[in-house]
């Protein structure tokens, strides 16, 4: 599906912030890019739609180099790969329902674009979405009104509004109170697992990224350092990512997420990787 | 290294804000160099006070031959207002139509570095000269009269708007047009899903902010002949009519009133 080989992104200033990053994606699975900041998780995701051009390399979707592709056909490929961000980014002005219907920019024509006429399927898909993230009612709202878990999930919506084959998530829960940070992630992933989209996530919250991912990357100066199933993530791998520290507390996190689960329900006994992405859909169907 | 240094002397209760200019030499030599140049430019003016003198008297005649104000001839003051607020809403409008592109293409972030610098390039020239001298230029070229004026004010409004729009374009958050450009989204759906309503409520605040500007301005480019009711005062002050100047002074005074007060009171609507 997505495979990026060798990529390298220096930047005017003559940072290095991506040196060699190799990365394949065959599973609709939700993948979380943890790493330092300015380790390059931001470029890494910005570089796969184009929004930094990389310096050398190759971004395979489903065989195309998106790296090498003119102005028109990038605009095509963007629309299969849906963003969102730690701002969430919403135009401001706009309502909300326009917001969720900016994902489907890249396919209508610019006067349906201009006098906001969208097919009805759109518009049916987009009152779904918004029921779907706990909108319903919000259509006419401008965005510049809502909270910041609101907008982050208008910013889901617009997202899947593309209908997108592969999600990419900038910090979605970094401006987010922990609750809140939680309830976004729990919808995020959630959705991506219904509709089998895999997702690649930058996050700094590595306990965040340990209780609802299933496959962590861990990123160091522009280099993958890890990559390997969530349950790996040991205390050596967090010192080889972010250096020498005492990650007792933050392994004891994830313990706690164990227990939550266990209150929940959910049975403790340490399942295989796979098995695990059908307990976290379940863990949190019954936690909404 | 110096405020470290600092940080580790003796007394550790004392503490000013480091001088914007460390060196005492070239601090004290600035100071000295500013009361220079004041004296200096004093000198240079070369005022001669005896004509400072003999002015007084002559502010106190046409003082008292300005009053009472002259509105008798209330026909030619109507007609000056009206042809000033025409020009000034002509102007207005056609600025506000020409301030789109060339603001567009002024804005750093929308458009290839060549059109930015070329955009640039004709707001900052049409902000050089000031109103008068391009009036000046507009009356060799079309004659006395309106058109002159219009051409004018076109010229400034366009090259205000357009300075204003694209610095607001340009103070945009970057990342909505980032989330906009991507869905896939062309340029074109860009500037109509994004650019647009972020920057029209102040789009349409600066353009009433011109309207109100004009009408100011009109009466100023009327001196130099480009019409409207400073056409009117100039005539009158050049014919020694000081109580009919007074009276159109009057009305200026009201008209930028009026505007001021329209412009306050439709911004003020926009959010």
């Amino acid at each position: 599906m997505l495979e990026v080989t060798d990529l390298v992104k220096v930047y005017p200033t003559g940072t290095r912030a991506l040196n060699g990053v190799s990365l394949t994606v065959d599973e609709p699975k939700v993948i979380a890019i943890i790493g330092p900041s300015g380790a390059g998780k931001s470029t890494l995701i910005r570089c796969i739609n184009r929004l930094v051009e990389p310096t050398s390399g190759k971004i395979l979707l489903d065989g195309v180099d998106i790296a090498s592709l003119g102005r028109r056909e990038l605009r095509k490929f963007r629309r299969r790969l849906g963003m969102i961000f730690q701002e969430y980014n919403l135009v401001e002005r706009l309502t909300v329902m326009e917001n969720v219907l900016s994902g489907r920019l890249g396919y209508v024509s610019f006067w349906q674009a201009y006098r906001r006429r969208y097919p009805p399927d759109d518009i049916r898909m987009a009152f779904q979405l918004l029921d779907r993230v706990g909108l319903s009612g919000y259509e006419n709202t401008r965005a510049d009104a809502l909270s910041g878990g609101q907008r982050q999930r208008v910013g889901i919506a617009r997202a899947l509004m593309q209908q997108p084959d592969l999600l990419l998530v900038d910090e979605p829960t970094a401006s987010l109170d922990p609750k809140t940070s939680r309830q976004i992630m729990r919808l995020l992933v959630e959705l991506a697992h219904e509709r089998g989209t895999p997702a690649l996530v930058n996050i700094h919250d590595v306990g965040l990224a340990q209780s609802f991912t299933d496959r962590v990357v861990g990123l160091a100066d522009g280099r993958i350092v890890f990559d390997g199933p969530v349950d790996r993530v040991t205390a050596q791998v967090l010192t080889d990512i972010y250096g020498e520290e005492d990650w007792s507390t933050t392994i004891r996190e994830v313990e706690d997420e164990e227990e939550e689960r266990e209150e929940a329900g959910v049975s403790r006994s340490k399942p295989p990787a796979r098995e695990k992405k059908d307990e976290v859909t379940l863990g949190v169907a019954e936690g909404e | 290294m110096s405020d470290i240094v600092a940080s580790t002397g003796a007394d550790r209760s004392r503490w000013r804000p480091p001088s914007m200019i460390e060196n005492p030499v070239y601090r004290g030599g600035l100071a000295v160099l500013a009361i220079a140049y004041v004296v200096w430019s004093l000198a240079a003016l070369d005022i001669d006070w005896q004509r400072v003198g003999s002015g007084f008297p002559r502010a106190m005649d046409m003082f008292v031959r300005m009053v009472p104000p002259d509105f008798n001839r209330w026909e030619l003051l109507i007609r000056g207002v009206l042809e000033s607020v025409q020009m000034a809403l002509a102007a207005s409008f056609f600025g506000m139509i020409l301030a789109v592109p060339i603001g567009l293409c002024a804005a750093v972030n929308l458009v290839p570095k060549p059109v930015y610098l070329v955009a640039r390039f004709i707001v900052v020239l049409s902000r050089t000269f000031h109103e008068i001298i391009i009036a000046i230029l507009f009356v060799k070229i079309f004659g006395f009269g309106p058109l002159a004026g219009v051409l004018t004010l076109i010229v400034a409004s366009t090259s205000f708007i357009s300075k204003m729009l694209a610095e607001d374009i340009e103070n945009m958050p970057p990342g909505q047009l980032e989330a906009i450009r991507a869905t896939g989204a062309s340029f074109p759906k860009l500037l109509v899903y994004c650019i647009s309503p972020q920057a029209l409520p102040r789009y349409l605040g600066v353009s009433i902010y011109r309207l109100d500007a004009n009408i100011r301005h009109s009466t100023v480019v009327g001196i130099v002949g480009a019409g409207g009711i400073g056409q009117v005062l100039a005539a009158s002050f050049s014919r020694y009519d000081y109580d009919f100047s007074l009276a159109i002074l009057l009305t200026i005074i009201s008209l930028v009133f009026l505007g001021e007060f329209f412009s306050n009171w439709v911004r003020s609507r926009l959010r």
